[in-house]
């Protein structure tokens, strides 16, 4: 163990809670703040989910008025993607990249503890406008002019909300850059590190580049609400359209941000409980690289039906679908990795295969929207809806749940309930496909979406859908149950391993983790990376 | 302060980064209180933020000083701190993208549509008759009405030139500190700060000039938005480059920069030559063409 520089002995003093959890720059303790807000913020969009399947349990307008339902929809993805998973990904990386690397903390620790503490006041900000005259943003959460120039007080409350999440989120993929850069032990090549960090090392560049995209974009709807500005306003010379292209440039890496962490965890996982080696690693960090950079070109595929020249069109859609490539390189290299594996499934590798599975039909439904022709029907339809979600909740949001059951006994020193994790696991997997199977069909039988009321058509379908929308939202209950037992108390002791087919520098420290860690570069020894015979 | 030979440094807590985000969030609170007309509620909670927010970076700048000066942070640190700011810089860039963009697509594309051009011949016929595409406009409906344009080869021209120069300036005051030349060191930092502050100067000028004879205000449609954004946004960013620039000039003046280690000084030469940068990119298609 190393000294400590006199500057930080306060570490072994007990710091008071107030200290230790306010001012803090350690990595594990922000991963951990980060983690428990991402799940608060889980089940508040959660709520707004469950309010919009009851008032959509039947035809007709029963529980809320319209203008509420749209603020619904709005507030949903607004709190499920700044709030749920973006943090949820940042609390992952700030736990386990250092630990991946064998550093001793984040780059830039105090950053850090910033990057953190914004996200409450932003939170904050935002949600404040339920409470106000004219209610929260309803223009959906893409905020398209006009429409949204339209709301009332909260507008400007949204969009200072979404500069502070910006702020929040530039400054986390500098940390997360500088660390994998900067702070790796001698001999963890940039060709050996785990999957987890290299595609957060990537995700982090989209970060950078795409959420200033964002600011910028939401300033000018600022402007041209409050200070006269025309950039969207055809009269002026502006263009309407010219917003869905600065926002949808931000807008698809963003959906990459949401997914490339998620590849990570994956990757982590199915080598762990197949007792193999990822296969193709390398093509894997290619993979990765090549989904980045198209991300950049595809923005248009969301803005099909706006009137683009026929040009555009078709650029746009070829490539996308070129994006099915490494993607498809991905879940051949997962699905080979399992081939003779020998198998165990504990949760997070239920979870990951379910991902697998549950992921590529999204990448499926997502190769239909590509078409143009066809896109044209599906536009605005439910079948955007199901598409997305499975990519983000089946997607993400499961990668989230199986990373957490994987790494929790790392983090707390306890094996979970592996009982009421795998209960966990077939409610949450036989209902999300009852929630959103359904509205495949209902897309393509036209139902449109960010509607409350419909046709007596879609009402079966919109029934079995909300049926699973609240046996989904109450499966969650059982994580966190499970998540709190883990915590305060489980008996059962978790080795410094924890799986037997796990690989690398996390794995060596013991578990719990202790509050500091590799503060000294630790020693690489031949076996302890899963990545370490890459070369040949 | 002895640090292990190899060990890694990792900083001890500190208060600054949830007092910066209490601070943004009273400036944030206030500044939609304020857009939204609640004026006396904005400005308070706007001072308030704005105090808070002061008082952190002076704050936190003074700690990371006080423990730089004293020796506590190794090379490893340092290049943390490289990469932070480099990606930082990059974040900005990305920023003025969205504007760029902004200008490139409606001269290049939209403005054109809404004369009749291409697909836009029906919309231009029914909706925008008569309207025929040019630059600059501020579209079919002449908002803000009839203005007139800053010529390029005025005061844009020597603002350029103010830039460049002090571009020039400031990386001969880098040599000199390197060559451990203090005189001049300070003589050209103090230059390059005479040179930023007549930049907003002039383009302070420029702004009065543009809205009190030219009619060329915010409100001149898609021309006004953009050349004032654009425009405006840099002066914001040359502004902050300027105190940086001051604080850098005092830090010097103060012995607070070796030979060898001062990347302070060298972060804020990057800012000032990214603001440059962006500065000849306004020059040309904001101004020139």
């Amino acid at each position: 163990m190393a000294t400590h520089a006199a500057t930080h002995d306060d570490h072994d003093a007990k710091p008071s809670f107030a200290q230790r959890w306010l001012f803090t720059t350690n990595h594990k303790d922000i991963g951990t703040l980060y983690l428990v807000f991402s799940l608060i913020m889980f089940f508040i969009g959660g709520s707004m989910a469950m309010i919009i399947r009851a008032e959509l349990f039947e035809p007709g307008l029963q529980l809320v008025q319209p203008y509420f339902f749209n603020e619904m929809t709005t507030m949903h993805a607004l709190v499920m993607i700044f709030g749920a998973v973006m943090p949820a990904f940042v609390g992952l990386a700030n736990w386990m990249i250092p630990l991946m690397v064998g550093a001793p903390d984040m780059a830039l620790p105090r950053l850090n503890n910033w990057s953190f503490w914004i996200l409450p006041f932003a939170f904050v900000l935002l949600l404040s406008t339920l409470f106000m005259p004219g209610g929260a943003p309803a223009a959906g959460w893409v905020m398209y002019p006009p429409l949204v120039l339209q709301s009332g007080e909260s507008l400007a409350f949204t969009i200072f909300a979404i500069h502070l999440m910006g702020i929040s989120s530039i400054m986390g993929a500098i940390n997360i850059i500088a660390t994998i850069l900067n702070l790796r032990a001698p001999g963890m090549d940039l060709l050996k590190m785990p999957l987890f960090v290299w595609t957060w090392l990537i995700t982090a560049f989209l970060l950078i580049a795409v959420m200033p995209v964002l600011a910028g974009a939401v300033t000018m709807l600022l402007t041209d609400k409050f200070f006269g500005t025309s950039f969207f306003n055809a009269a002026g010379g502006g263009d309407p359209l010219l917003y869905q292209h600065i926002f949808w440039f931000f807008g698809h890496p963003e959906v990459y941000i949401m997914i490339l962490p998620a590849f990570g965890i994956i990757s982590e996982i199915i080598p762990t409980f197949s007792r193999k080696p990822l296969f193709g690693y390398k093509p894997m960090v290619y993979a990765t690289a090549s989904i980045a950079f198209l991300s950049f070109i595809v923005w248009a595929h969301h803005m099909f039906t706006v009137g683009l020249p026929l040009g555009g069109l078709l650029f746009f859609m070829y490539a996308t679908m070129l994006i099915s490539v490494p993607t498809g390189v991905k879940v051949f290299n997962w699905v080979t990795t399992m081939w003779k594996g020998s198998i165990t499934f504990e949760t997070p590798m239920l979870f990951a295969v379910a991902f697998v599975i549950l992921f590529t039909i999204g990448g499926f439904s997502g190769v239909m929207l590509a078409l143009v022709p066809a896109d044209f029907q599906y536009h605005n339809t439910y079948f955007v809806v199901a598409h997305f979600h499975y990519v983000l909740v089946s997607g993400a949001v499961f990668a989230i749940m199986a990373a957490v059951y994987y790494w929790i006994p790392k983090w707390t020193g306890h094996m979970y309930s592996e009982r009421w994790g795998r209960i966990h696991f077939w409610n949450s997997v036989i209902a999300v496909n009852v929630l959103f199977f359904p509205q495949h069909f209902l897309g393509l039988a036209g139902m449109p979406r960010r509607i409350p009321d419909y046709n007596v058509a879609f009402a079966d379908w919109n029934m079995v859908s909300s049926i699973g929308g609240f046996w989904f939202g109450l499966s969650q209950l059982i994580f966190v149950g499970n998540i709190v037992y883990t915590v305060y108390f489980a008996r059962q002791k978790a080795s410094a391993r924890v799986w037997e087919g796990a690989r690398g520098l996390e794995w060596t420290v013991p578990s719990p983790a202790p509050h500091h860690t590799f503060e000294v570069p630790p020693v690489i020894m031949p076996g302890m990376l899963a990545h370490d015979d890459v070369s040949h | 302060m002895a640090q292990q030979q190899g060990a890694y440094y990792v900083p001890h807590g500190s208060k600054w980064p949830i007092v910066g985000a209490v601070g943004m969030f009273a400036f944030m609170w206030g500044a939609a209180h304020w857009i939204n007309g609640n004026e006396l509620e904005g400005h308070i909670s706007i001072a308030i933020g704005a105090a808070i927010i002061l008082t952190m970076l002076f704050g936190w700048f003074g700690t990371v000083i006080r423990e730089s000066n004293g020796g506590t942070y190794n090379k490893q640190v340092d290049l943390s701190f490289r990469l932070g700011m480099m990606w930082f810089i990059f974040s900005e860039v990305m920023f003025f993208a969205a504007f760029f963009g902004a200008l490139f697509y409606t001269r290049g594309l939209s403005v054109p549509w809404l004369g009749g051009e291409g697909h836009g011949a029906i919309t231009n016929y029914y909706l925008w008759r008569g309207y025929t595409a040019a630059w600059p406009t501020n579209g079919p409906l002449d908002i803000g009405g009839a203005f007139h344009t800053i010529p390029a080869w005025g005061v844009p021209l020597l603002n350029t030139l103010i830039l460049l120069s002090s571009g020039v300036t400031i990386t001969v005051a880098h040599h000199a500190l390197k060559a451990g030349y203090r005189k001049q060191l300070l003589v050209f930092l103090g230059f390059t700060i005479l040179l930023g502050v007549s930049f907003l100067w002039f383009q302070a000028h420029e702004y009065i000039e543009a809205y009190t004879h030219l009619n060329l205000t915010l409100h001149s449609g898609i021309y006004g938005s953009t050349f004032f954004m654009l425009t405006g946004f840099h002066g914001l960013h040359v502004t902050l480059g300027t105190i940086m620039l001051i604080v850098i000039w005092l830090r010097c003046a103060k012995g607070d920069f070796s030979k060898d280690s001062h990347f302070g000084f060298e972060a804020v030469a990057w800012y000032w030559h990214f603001v440059d940068i962006v500065w000849v990119m306004l020059f040309l298609f904001v101004y020139v063409l």
